[in-house]
């Protein structure tokens, strides 16, 4: 076995007195393919940005390559490096070009040659076929347009882990797949990524494992195959019923 | 209305125009330090020195100019503080014009939305890089319309100046009317260099709205 990135240890977050993640333990090893399913308001967000340290835990420990991750450490932004975040909603900000969306974190807080960032964040435009739209900004772009460049975004910092919240549930179906094209062409180059979707044939193509959630639990976890095909427990066949019962829907309309 | 008579008056008040220009500018100016200054710790709910400045902007909106300029005209010598009547309108505006610039400014910071931030933060951005980078260059744009009506309101604001004797374009048509009973024609100067003064800001601030709406932030 590779050797283990994040380590999620029995972890605990609770809002108010509302336990939204109740002892969530997995590991993350190095250039695994992690998705997360499960139904609405289950805690997959909350999940994600507990291991970005957006929300403090109540209980339990994050790890990242041995180091605790922890919203109230000196070390954080050290930290939040190493880990990239794409939103469901399009957070790329407003008042700053595509290009510069993309280089002023590589530039101000890792401090890099600002000359070497662009000619980066340029070839990793090129890569998700957004080019030519360098100079755009954000208002100009179309929604698929603007995740891919988040995505552009969170690489150019390079880092160890991505994290993807529902990234394409805001969108039009049309441009669904050109932002899980760019995710597919990640995950063949090796990135280890945690992604949280509601695209299960997505999910089945690109996870290594799937993790099942419900009310703030793992309730399952194994390999896409067994877990899509077989799934063990009743509720994640409810779960999974569910696509399906939308699927024929669709078909009779 | 004789032209003749405005002729011989134009220099008084040319030069009461640029003073009046002058304390409104540097006023202008305070206000929207303290203005800046406010918002952000409102914002940042700094302990204990936000609840100050929500006193602070209570008290500066909710009593006339006039009535601030006269404490601290009259007000300060008593405490042993000496001033001059330039000084103490400077500060009246200042005093008026932070509540108004602090509203202003914390509209713009609250419009900020969250995920901004955590964007920001899941970047690695520390929160002074993010206030500097992301959220004060959104605010200040979202807050330009609001921004420029306070800045007319304060400028026209100016025209009590003149119950501190203050040499301004309000005190030097009093004081021809007074002298003179030229009452038509400084009146009409009166008007014709507060246009003068505010009609370029104004045009200014639709501009910038314009511009604004054009360029539609967010989605
Ligand atoms: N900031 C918050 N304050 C209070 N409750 C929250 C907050 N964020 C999420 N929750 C609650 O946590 C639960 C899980 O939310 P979330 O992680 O967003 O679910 P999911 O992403 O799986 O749909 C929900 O019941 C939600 O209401
Ligand atoms: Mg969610």
């Amino acid at each position: 076995m590779k050797d283990i990135l994040l380590k999620v240890d029995n972890i605990i977050k609770r809002f108010d007195n509302n336990t939204v993640l109740n002892g969530i333990s997995f590991d993350v090893h190095k250039g695994e393919v992690i998705v997360v399913v499960g139904p609405s308001g289950c805690g997959k967000s909350t999940l994600l940005r507990c291991i970005n340290a957006l929300e403090p835990i109540q209980g339990g420990s994050i790890t990242l390559e041995g180091e605790t991750i922890n919203p109230a450490d000196k070390n954080l932004t050290a930290l939040r490096q190493k880990v990239g975040m794409v939103f469901q909603s399009y957070d790329l900000f407003p008042h700053l070009s595509v290009l510069r969306n993309i280089t002023i974190a590589p530039e101000k807080v890792q401090k890099r040659n600002p000359k070497e960032v662009e000619k980066e964040a340029l070839a990793l435009l090129e890569r998700v076929g957004l080019r030519d739209r360098a100079n755009s900004f954000p208002r100009e772009l179309s929604g698929g347009q603007k995740q891919r460049v988040a995505i552009v975004r969170a690489l150019c910092m390079n880092p160890d882990l991505l994290l993807f919240d529902e990234v394409t549930a805001a969108l039009d179906p049309e441009m669904v797949r050109e932002v899980l094209d760019v995710m597919l062409n990640l995950a063949a180059s090796g990135r280890t990524m945690i992604i949280v979707t509601h695209e299960m044939q997505f999910a089945k193509a690109i996870a290594d494992r799937v993790i099942f959630l419900d009310a703030g639990q793992i309730v399952e976890e194994g390999d896409p195959i067994s877990f899509f095909e077989h799934p063990q427990t009743d509720r994640a066949q409810k779960f999974l019923n569910t696509f399906e019962f939308e699927s024929v829907k669709n078909h009779e309309k | 209305m004789r032209i003749d008579v405005i002729v011989r008056y134009l220099p008084l008040f040319k030069k009461a125009a640029l003073l009046t220009l002058k304390l409104g500018i540097i006023g202008i100016i305070f206000a929207i330090l303290i203005g800046l200054i406010c918002a952000l710790i409102q914002y940042y709910k700094v302990p204990i020195i936000r609840h100050l400045v929500a006193v602070y902007i209570e008290l500066s909106r909710n009593t006339p100019l006039l009535i601030q300029l006269f404490f601290i005209y009259y007000g300060l010598p008593k405490i042993g503080i000496s001033t001059n009547a330039e000084i103490c309108g400077i500060a009246g505006l200042a005093f008026l014009g932070g509540s108004y610039m602090a509203e202003a400014f914390r509209s713009g910071l609250e419009a900020v939305p969250d995920i901004q931030v955590e964007s920001a933060y899941s970047l690695g951005m520390s929160p002074m890089q993010t206030a500097f980078y992301i959220i004060l260059p959104q605010a200040i744009s979202t807050s330009m319309p609001p921004f420029m009506a306070n800045v007319i309101f304060l400028l026209k604001e100016t025209s009590v100046f003149s119950a501190i004797s203050l040499m301004d374009l309000m005190f030097t048509a009093k004081d021809l009317i007074g002298l003179y009973y030229k009452t038509t024609e400084s009146l009409f100067l009166l008007v014709v260099f507060y246009l003068i003064i505010l009609l370029p800001v104004s045009l200014l601030g639709s501009y910038i709205e314009r511009r604004l709406r054009y360029a539609g932030f967010g989605s």
